[in-house]
């Protein structure tokens, strides 16, 4: 038999580390608290430009960040200055929102977000997209009777949201695996280079309802057909 | 702990990421609490202005008080940078609500890279610290101070006093970086006994304005340094004027480098300047308004105040914006700060600086090449640097002296160590000529497993899946039997294998050569809209199918 010296751990698929984070919030509090987790994690994984110059080297260009505030929580967040990153995860959060909606009153959902790398491979097997770090949200939302109970929800959103910017924090802290920082011919497998002015991880948004009798309606599907379609 | 690990050019830069990283700390946390929603722009071309690629701006009074208070020192064990938050009612009671700490630890990481891998990381402390800030209670409050109250910070240096905190404190922390020298902290301890402080049981009252705090009288600690309010306009009619100390045009911008394994280069660039800022240097009794101290901003480049700080930028003699880590394989090229070429007109008499600083401002060469075959190449550039003299004061464009050096391999091991003849398969001939080694591939490398318990629920996948990752992976090779499928060992020939390995080398497909691709890209471009409203049309149906799926 042969024997054929590989690294360690290159037979078995590759660690992604998932997250979960869960909340419940008012219908009206959706958008806002998958956009604040959202632009904290994306703060956390997005970078400068990338310049490449010659024999190698790189310079990073310069990320602004801004405030945030929320109208339907007592909640504010920092996410980085970009309007079409900030533009992309509005869509996402919007569909998902109106997903939920349309799936009736006892509306319960996940939105996740993964960030990727893409490996090339040889002909004839396509591109791999293999995940390193998976983030999802687990969203109920409730149905407040009246005012006052809303008032309440507001504040208690707002302290929850808290709790989860620090969880985000703490697992940042971490740091753990990141993907190495990539050569110029391979930075789009590693980084979505497709904005103008700031730099994430390939990421991809999906999202899942879960409807009242528990079943869940996959529309990543739908969106990814879509999107093949689209060219 | 013994540093003798660390390269001086490595002491050097950590020394300086450290400073600039407790300066920007102290500016993240004071424009937290000024009251007003902060916000910056991305800029995709590095500003040469950026400390760790983050648009932070510096409120120069902040930048002066932090200064004072670190006194040219760094935090080490048992000397940490604190920034209090506290809140002054406009009957004059006062209440501590935050500390903010920066410190330095015992532990020490020596493997890590400092001009890369302690940079990013210092990074994104500043993005998690500019996260936490806004969910600390003083955050809600520090947003409706103006009328009732005003929020007032006070930086200093030394051991961290949370006595005035109250009972049951909470502390969060923000992260920590480890570097060779010591892991550096973050972390606020917090008031959350903030009852009697609810804005609703204030009468409403006139706004406080112009609001000066010097001192407390009820301070426990005499020696306290005073305390600044944080909306910093409310202090505006003090006469002390802040020249906008930027201290950020003291080099910063790095770059990084994918390198190629067996050379890495340095490039050295001499720094674009704009008409240099104003200077407040503590040994100075006056503002110093309108000088060029072209000396500070090119062979003092590593540190503000060269003496207190021990980072011998004395040493160096040329107008280094920022040296990278050598032995690292990421070298750093240097990119001029400004948008104007040139270097500020030296005055004929500065108030300060000596003919030897004077000196220091000119220009070394132009456009000269130097192989360095030791890493240590700090002298060498000393001694060209040196050389030159006389040229004081006319402008220069971007120079670049240009080191060559060969160092060890980049992560992996270079390619050429490895060649295919080396691994013990048959048909090795039959293999991929330019195959990418899996030690090369990012895809392969195992992450390291977590250690602790995630906080939160669960992680699916990273427990059971192969954590063998202790150690440098790329050293460490294991033997696994590789049994392809439906072969027998020892008889040839093997069909299937040769078959496999000849196959994944197929002739470039037609279609796929460029001058075809385009035009047919372009046929596939044009159709493209008739073919969405088809496919849209027919969304229905596509739905249907997927329902199906389910």
């Amino acid at each position: 038999s042969t024997r054929r010296r590989v690294p360690p751990g290159a037979a078995p698929a590759m660690n992604c580390r998932a997250e979960v984070l869960e909340v419940s919030v008012e219908g009206r509090q959706v958008e806002e608290a998958m956009l604040a987790v959202l632009h904290t994690v994306l703060l956390h994984r997005s970078t400068g430009k990338f310049h490449y110059k010659k024999e190698g080297t790189y310079s990073i260009g310069t990320v602004g960040t801004q405030d945030v505030d929320c109208d339907f929580i007592d909640f504010a967040y920092v996410r980085v200055s970009s309007e079409e990153l900030d533009r992309a995860l509005r869509k996402a959060v919007g569909e998902f929102k109106d997903a939920l909606r349309s799936s009736g009153n006892d509306g319960m959902g996940q939105i996740s977000l993964e960030f990727y790398q893409k490996k090339k491979s040889r002909w004839p097997f396509s591109d791999e997209c293999i995940p390193w770090e998976l983030w999802t949200i687990k969203v109920n939302v409730v149905n407040l009777a009246n005012e006052q109970e809303r008032q309440i929800c507001r504040e208690k959103v707002g302290e929850k949201l808290c709790e989860k910017i620090i969880n985000i924090v703490e697992v940042m802290n971490r740091h753990e695996y990141l993907p190495k920082m990539p050569t110029q011919s391979e930075v789009d497998n590693v980084f979505d280079t497709s904005l103008k002015d700031v730099q994430p991880y390939l990421y991809k948004i999906s999202y899942q309802i879960t409807d009242s009798l528990g079943t869940s309606v996959t529309t990543t599907m739908r969106r990814l057909i879509k999107d093949t379609l689209a060219l | 702990a013994m540093d003798t690990d660390l390269s001086s050019q490595d002491r050097k830069d950590l020394d300086k990421f450290i400073k600039f990283f407790a300066l920007k700390t102290v500016q993240v946390i004071v424009q937290a609490r000024l009251g007003e929603k902060i916000c910056t722009r991305s800029s995709s071309s590095p500003t040469g202005s950026d400390w760790f690629n983050l648009a932070i701006k510096d409120i120069p009074e902040v930048t002066h008080e932090a200064k004072k208070a670190l006194a040219g020192q760094l935090p080490a064990v048992g000397r940490s940078m604190c920034v209090e938050i506290s809140l002054k009612t406009s009957e004059g009671d006062s209440m501590e609500l935050e500390i903010w700490c920066l410190e330095m630890n015992e532990k020490c990481d020596k493997e890590i890279k400092v001009s890369y891998t302690v940079y990013n990381r210092l990074s994104l402390l500043l993005k998690s610290l500019l996260a936490i800030t806004r969910v600390t209670p003083a955050y809600r409050l520090s947003r409706k101070q103006g009328h009732e109250y005003v929020i007032l910070y006070r930086i200093y240096f030394g051991e961290v006093q949370l006595s005035g905190l109250g009972e049951g404190f909470q502390t969060v922390r923000v992260g920590t970086v480890g570097t060779p020298v010591g892991t550096i902290t973050l972390s606020c301890a917090y008031r959350i006994n903030l009852a009697f402080m609810s804005t609703r049981q204030f009468e409403r009252t006139p706004p406080i304005m112009g609001i000066i705090i010097d001192h407390f009288v009820d301070r426990p600690y005499p020696s306290s340094s005073p305390m600044h309010p944080c909306n910093y306009r409310a202090g505006e009619d003090n006469g002390a004027v802040y020249p906008s100390v930027e201290d950020s045009q003291e080099v910063c911008t790095t770059s990084f480098s994918t390198s190629p394994p067996s050379q890495c280069v340095f490039t050295v660039t001499k720094a674009h300047f704009q008409t240099p800022p104003p200077v407040v240097t503590d040994t100075l009794k006056v503002p110093v308004m309108g000088l060029a101290f072209s000396h500070q901003l090119s062979s003092s480049r590593l540190s503000y105040q060269p003496a207190a700080l021990g980072v011998g930028s004395a040493d160096m003699g040329y107008p280094v914006l920022f040296a990278g880590g050598l032995n690292a394989a990421h070298p750093h090229q240097l990119i001029g700060p400004g948008k104007e070429g040139g270097v500020p007109p030296i005055p004929s008499q500065p108030a300060h600086g000596t003919q030897a600083d004077q000196e220091r401002m000119c220009t070394p060469l132009d456009g000269v090449h130097y192989s360095a075959a030791t890493p240590s190449s700090s002298e060498d550039t000393e001694t060209v640097s040196n050389s030159s003299d006389g040229k004081c004061g006319s402008p220069h464009d971007l120079l670049e002296t240009i080191f060559i050096r060969k160092v060890g391999a980049f992560v992996n091991k270079p390619i050429n160590q490895v060649t295919m003849a080396n691994l013990d398969i048959p048909f090795a001939m039959f293999a991929p000529k330019n195959v990418e080694l899996e030690d090369n591939d990012p895809m392969v490398n195992p992450p390291d497993s977590p250690e602790t318990e995630s906080p939160l629920q669960g992680s699916l996948h990273s427990e059971g899946s192969s954590g063998s990752s202790t150690g440098n992976t790329h050293d460490d090779f294991v033997m696994i039997d590789f049994k392809p499928a439906f072969s027998k060992d020892d008889i040839l020939p093997m069909d299937l294998g040769t078959f496999y390995r000849e196959f994944q080398n197929p002739p470039q497909l037609s279609s796929l050569s460029i001058d075809i691709g385009a035009q047919s890209m372009a046929e596939d471009l044009d159709s493209l809209p008739e073919k969405l409203a088809v496919h849209e049309k027919n969304v229905k149906e596509f739905d249907a199918f997927v329902e199906t799926l389910q």
